[in-house]
């Protein structure tokens, strides 16, 4: 788990990729000439990135920094109450601009290398001695501060959720989300103010790609994680459904109670897979959650291309984004979220809950370890490829969730965006 | 807070390390289904980090409010969880008394924990401190109340034993 395994630099041409959505080959998770040409035509280019809550910068003045790929971002809230976000490099020589994860009341940002200004926009308001000193130095007088400045990203939230996107010219984020996963956003958090209950980073020891196809993975979790199965969270056989957009690169999936049909172990058993170890809980209360949303639906786990997650697992509401490090190396920033209406019975059923998910979660441990133990096992196979053919050869929704159809989605998505 | 004197001070000082250095064996000895002993029932573990303990964040990477949940922690790892076998080596430094109160005696303990992997490979997971509230009875502190404030906000991988 400890040893990163190095990327080799390739100069060699990218092989052909396999026909069809059904095979991955693990060049793909392992070439450093493939980590930078997904940082330039993805995490640069028409995709949104969801880059932090509103709430965590609810006054102008209050600011956060954020990553898009390797990007370091700033957002900030400005006085007229918009908010924005800029790439966290000086225009001068590229030193970072904003050194702090969060702060308030600020008015500018000056870079503490040659004190070169910026507003809370990311526009260049201030060069030191930009006229020199006693008339000696400084800028030649054809210097514009305004043909300088970090790039600026289009910003645009959603039920409290701030996108950006380095194109300006792509689509709109309503559009590129299209309109059935906006409605599963809608449904989690409209008209509800969050309150952030935790946060921390998850470092894994894989490739980014290989942590967003598990949690598109439905086919995995009920056969990964027992604690799921065992206590009835979520049997492939409770109703449920896999929603893959258009462009195959978001998904949602989710399950319901049931309550028509009945539950069955019999599938799980005849499958050999560790589903009746008669483990109970010596302190059930954790499980013990209340109805928020009226539906019976127990399970949402959302997608957006290529790297946010938003998860509802019973009332374990979390953000995950998922920020590549490295070939080899991802980052996953968990934010565990409440809601302001939260009653202090329910915001303790969150605590617990809170326990399902994480690097210590009873249902996701095991997705922080998954990842590491592919990016191992392929090291010496980079021309060899996954087989993706559960459900089928498409990327299309789907009623049963024992479909790799999301996966397949968004192999689809990134081809698309990486011209292969 | 009452004043403690300078003996009670000792004679509690001595209980905290007695227990701090049994808690760290046991889990450290893999024998994970003693660790709910060493808290009372109800209790308080949580294991947070630094920045969101500053913040005063309500929720936890691990939290646990009754010696129950410690034991369905325990049962989890040996029965569901899925992980590479990995051990930890916990070294803890001196417990400083910070008082006492209605709920106990609070104390702070520095903490580093290394953990060993399958492969042997072996880094240094975690440091942090203990925030606690320990009740003495018969002379035995019991934890009331565990916080693991982990200095970094990065875990590596992930938490399965406890810290």
């Amino acid at each position: 788990m400890t040893d990163h395994l190095t990327a080799q630099a390739h100069e060699t041409p990218l092989p052909n990729w396999p026909e069809g959505l059904t095979r991955v080959p693990y060049w793909a998770f392992q070439r450093e000439d493939v980590y930078g040409a997904e940082q330039e035509r993805i995490f640069q280019g028409p995709a949104w990135h969801y880059l932090c809550l509103e709430a965590d910068v609810p006054n102008a003045g209050d600011y956060r920094t954020t990553f898009v790929g390797d990007a370091s971002v700033v957002v900030t809230r400005d006085a007229d109450g918009a908010v924005n976000a800029f790439e966290n490099r000086c225009a001068h020589r590229g030193a970072l601009i904003c050194l702090d994860e969060k702060g308030h009341g600020k008015k500018d940002f000056a870079c503490v290398y040659h004190a070169w200004t910026y507003d809370l926009k990311g526009n260049l308001t201030g060069v030191a001695f930009q006229k020199g000193v006693k008339g000696k130095g400084g800028m030649p007088p054809t210097f514009r501060m305004s043909d300088h400045g970090p790039r600026q990203l289009r910003v645009a939230t959603l039920h409290g959720l701030v996108f950006g996107t380095f194109a300006h010219d792509g689509p709109a984020l309503d559009d590129y989300l299209g309109e059935e996963i906006h409605s599963r956003i809608t449904r989690v958090l409209k008209d509800r103010k969050p309150v952030v209950l935790s946060r921390y980073t998850q470092a894994l020891p894989n490739n980014w790609k290989l942590y967003i196809e598990n949690v598109k993975d439905s086919y995995h979790a009920s056969i990964l994680h027992l604690f799921f199965t065992t206590f009835e969270l979520n049997r492939l056989s409770q109703k449920g459904a896999i929603i893959v957009d258009e462009s195959g690169g978001h998904h949602v999936s989710y399950s319901a109670i049931d309550r028509k049909g009945k539950t069955s172990s019999e599938d799980y058993a005849q499958q050999k897979i560790r589903s009746e170890s008669g483990y109970r809980l010596a302190d059930p209360s954790m499980l013990q959650g209340f109805d928020e949303f009226g539906d019976d639906v127990t399970l949402q786990i959302l997608t957006v291309f290529p790297t946010f997650v938003l998860q509802q697992i019973q009332n374990a509401i979390a953000i995950r984004q998922i920020t590549p490090r490295s070939p080899t190396e991802t980052d996953l920033h968990w934010t565990i979220l409440g809601f302001e209406t939260d009653t202090p019975e329910e915001r303790l059923v969150r605590l617990k809950q809170a326990n399902l998910v994480g690097p210590a979660g009873f249902i996701s441990m095991e997705d922080g370890c998954v990842g590491g133990f592919v990016q191992r096992g392929v090291a010496g196979a980079p021309r060899e490829a996954s087989v993706v053919e559960m459900g089928g050869h498409d990327a299309e929704s789907s009623e049963s969730r024992v479909t790799e159809a999301s996966i397949r989605g968004f192999w689809k998505a990134w081809r698309a965006h990486m011209g292969l | 807070m009452q004043e403690t004197s300078t003996q009670d001070l000792q004679a509690l000082t001595f209980a905290i390390m007695r227990a701090q250095a049994d808690y760290a064996r046991c889990i450290d000895d893999d024998r994970l289904e003693e660790w709910p002993a060493f808290f009372l029932d109800p209790c308080l573990y949580m294991i947070t980090t630094a920045s969101n303990h500053r913040d005063g964040m309500e929720a936890g990477i691990v939290f646990a409010n009754s010696r129950g949940m410690l034991k369905d922690r325990i049962s989890a790892l040996r029965e569901a969880n899925i992980y590479e076998k990995q051990a930890y080596r916990h070294i803890l430094g001196a417990p400083c008394v910070l008082g006492e109160d209605e709920k106990g005696v609070r104390s702070e303990t520095p903490f580093m924990v290394a953990r060993i992997m399958r492969d042997g490979s072996t880094m240094l997971f975690a440091t942090g401190r203990y925030l606690d509230t320990y009740r003495i009875e018969d002379g035995a502190a019991l934890l009331a109340e565990r916080l693991v404030v982990c200095d970094s906000s990065r875990i590596d991988t992930l938490l399965a034993i406890p810290l």
